[in-house]
């Protein structure tokens, strides 16, 4: 179905549909046309490593937000085994936008939590479109907790506009829920990997993100306000979401660049629809090498460690850092 | 209510302006005179609607002998963000200060404190890259000196155009009051109007005890932007101090008049 693709895809999928229809017909006519599919193949790589080299930050945002994108389930699916979802914040409710439980990756048990988007219009009402409640980050809380309990580490995904934005959100506290969730990370005695694997907005992403170490996929965007919210702030004009989207400075890049993420892991070429075997391979290596280096810690070390991540971010002129730099005094 | 010796020089300044004789409430439209307005803090005598104050304003009501911290830090612009700085300056010309936060050392009967206050009037009291560096020194050097922690918040939320940095604060400041929890001083948390988006969503949320201001907006997505998602229309009262303590998020509603009573009572109460 063309609307299950993006635009800037269309001479991609231009290019799958002749090779389809090539086959189509070779089959029909019992014909050799391999010379031929092997020649638009090869335009197909050609067309592909063009647009995706040079994606504008718009573009990444339509990509993280691809129909098509893989979301936490599908990950968890791919990368882990005896996946145990576990449900409810024991005060209100279970809250589809965010999956939490425990399971078993490449032999060691995590905990893993996710916000998580819906296919179809059903399962995203369901799912509220990946949009965390006061409850399911109170969920999130409980499970990661417990994780701590038992000494095994999490794993965080990231995917959501943004919080749940509803009277009941706010009747049930979403900025306790958010700030709360974050005071908790901050103190976990194991190592927390957060992974932004499509859209990190707002507080809804940061209420989870507070980790060791936090990891972006190459096409994933990180934004204090989504673009569209932004523009209809500043502007008064939500279609001015594309400029603004490289004002924000979101791409994983400028992430990387502004000293909030660790790595960026990359993702196949046409981005991690195109290739979930290939996406969660590069995933599921980069939480390894990760969680190795951070098994290695005291859990001393690891909270000083995640304070000290959070603590040096910010960019201000302190003219007490700057004088003393100045002597050559280190600070 | 007997008027701080730090609060009278502020009225008093404020009293220069002879423009300002009459003050008109925005509330019930009465006027007021511009010195019995003062006197009662910033309220209106009539309907008792609460004026927002800047932050010298909010710490000279509350306290006694503030000293302040970190007043050198200045901001900076991070992502280069278009227009981010002429409303920066022009901002910092109509406070006189480099940015929205002011914290710093404080008595209030006589009591050690740290406090800290934002200001809504330069823009709009968000919280970018120096407002969360201050606020998460002041938790730091409270946990360092043994005091407790009082903030005021009057903010909209993170600053935008500060981007991810501004984001970054939330987990930042929410870290610092954890590691203040570790140890027996108490943190009360002000919620006067209003009280938003990202700093309501950390540390302002996470107040030993949330005392509000009457009439203040308290929440996370403004009343606005939801009733244009949703397609709805909200009640008037929705996020108002009064609606978030019938639905259980805030401690204590106060009166301006009555708020530095109640603090010195709940400091004795969790610490004499």
């Amino acid at each position: 179905m063309l609307s299950r693709w993006l635009h800037l895809e269309q001479p991609i999928v231009d290019i799958e549909e002749q090779i389809d229809e090539i086959k189509r017909l070779a089959a029909t006519e019992n014909l050799d046309q391999s010379t031929k599919i092997n020649r638009l193949e090869e335009r197909k790589r050609d067309v592909m490593r063009r647009i995706f080299s040079d994606l504008s930050p718009w573009e990444r945002v339509q990509m993280a937000r691809h129909p098509k994108r893989p979301y936490s389930l599908d990950y968890i699916g791919a990368l882990c085994s005896d996946w145990v979802e576990l449900h409810g914040d024991r005060a209100f409710g279970d809250d589809g936008a965010i999956v939490a439980g425990f399971a078993r990756l490449n032999g060691r048990s995590v905990a893993v939590i996710g916000n998580q988007k819906g296919r179809d219009t059903k399962e995203r009402q369901l799912r509220n479109f990946g949009q965390p409640s006061p409850e399911g980050l109170r969920k999130a809380g409980r499970v990661m907790e417990m994780a701590a309990r038992f000494g095994r580490p999490i794993i965080s995904l990231i995917d959501t506009q943004g919080a749940a934005c509803s009277p009941a959100a706010e009747e049930r506290g979403i900025s306790e829920a958010i700030a709360h969730s974050q005071l908790l990370m901050s103190r976990l005695k194991v190592p927390i990997i957060v992974v932004i694997i499509g859209e990190g907005c707002s507080g809804g992403a940061i209420a989870t993100a507070l980790g060791d170490r936090v990891l972006m996929l190459e096409h994933a965007y990180y934004s204090v306000i989504s673009p569209e919210a932004c523009a209809s702030i500043l502007f008064r004009d939500p279609a001015r979401a594309a400029e603004v989207s490289g004002q924000l400075k979101i791409t994983a890049d400028d992430a990387l660049r502004l000293g909030v993420i660790e790595e960026i892991i990359p993702e196949p070429l046409g981005g991690a629809h195109r290739d979930l075997k290939g996406m969660s391979a590069a995933l599921g290596a980069a939480i390894e090498k990760h969680l190795s280096a951070l098994e290695a810690l005291s859990p001393e070390e690891l909270l000083e460690g995640r304070y000290q991540r959070f603590r040096k971010l910010g960019d201000l002129d302190d003219p007490q850092v700057a004088t003393a730099h100045l002597n050559g005094t280190p600070v | 209510m007997v008027m701080s010796p730090e609060a009278a020089p502020v009225a008093a300044r404020l009293e220069e302006i002879p423009a300002n004789l009459v003050t008109k409430c925005p509330s019930c439209n009465t006027m007021l005179v511009t010195k019995d307005w003062l006197r009662d803090l910033k309220t209106c005598a009539r309907c008792s609607h609460h004026f927002r104050l800047g932050a010298r304003e909010r710490i000279a009501i509350l306290t006694e002998n503030f000293e302040e911290w970190d007043a050198e830090l200045a901001p900076r612009d991070p992502l280069q963000f278009p227009e981010y700085l002429p409303k920066r300056n022009a901002a910092q010309i109509k406070t006189g200060a480099k940015d929205s936060m002011l914290s710093g050392a404080a008595t209030i009967e006589n009591r050690p404190i740290a406090i800290a206050a934002s200001d809504f009037d330069f823009m709009g009291g968000s919280m970018g890259s120096v407002f969360g560096e201050k606020i998460t020194r002041l938790f730091e050097r409270a946990l360092d000196e043994k005091r407790p922690v009082l903030t005021a918040t009057s903010t909209g939320g993170a600053r935008m155009q500060e981007g991810l940095m501004s984001l970054m604060q939330m987990a930042k400041t929410s870290a610092a009051v954890a590691r203040l929890r570790e140890e027996r001083l108490p943190f009360i948390s002000i919620l006067t109007d209003p009280s938003m988006a990202g700093v309501q969503a950390s540390f302002a949320s996470l107040g030993d005890v949330l005392v509000a201001e009457p009439g203040a907006m308290i929440g996370f997505t403004g009343a606005r932007v939801i009733e244009q998602n949703l397609r709805i229309k909200l009640p008037k009262d929705f996020q108002s101090a009064e609606f978030q303590m019938a639905h259980g998020q805030i401690d204590m509603i106060v009166p301006r008049a009555k708020l530095k009573e109640s603090l010195a009572q709940l400091l004795s109460l969790l610490l004499d």
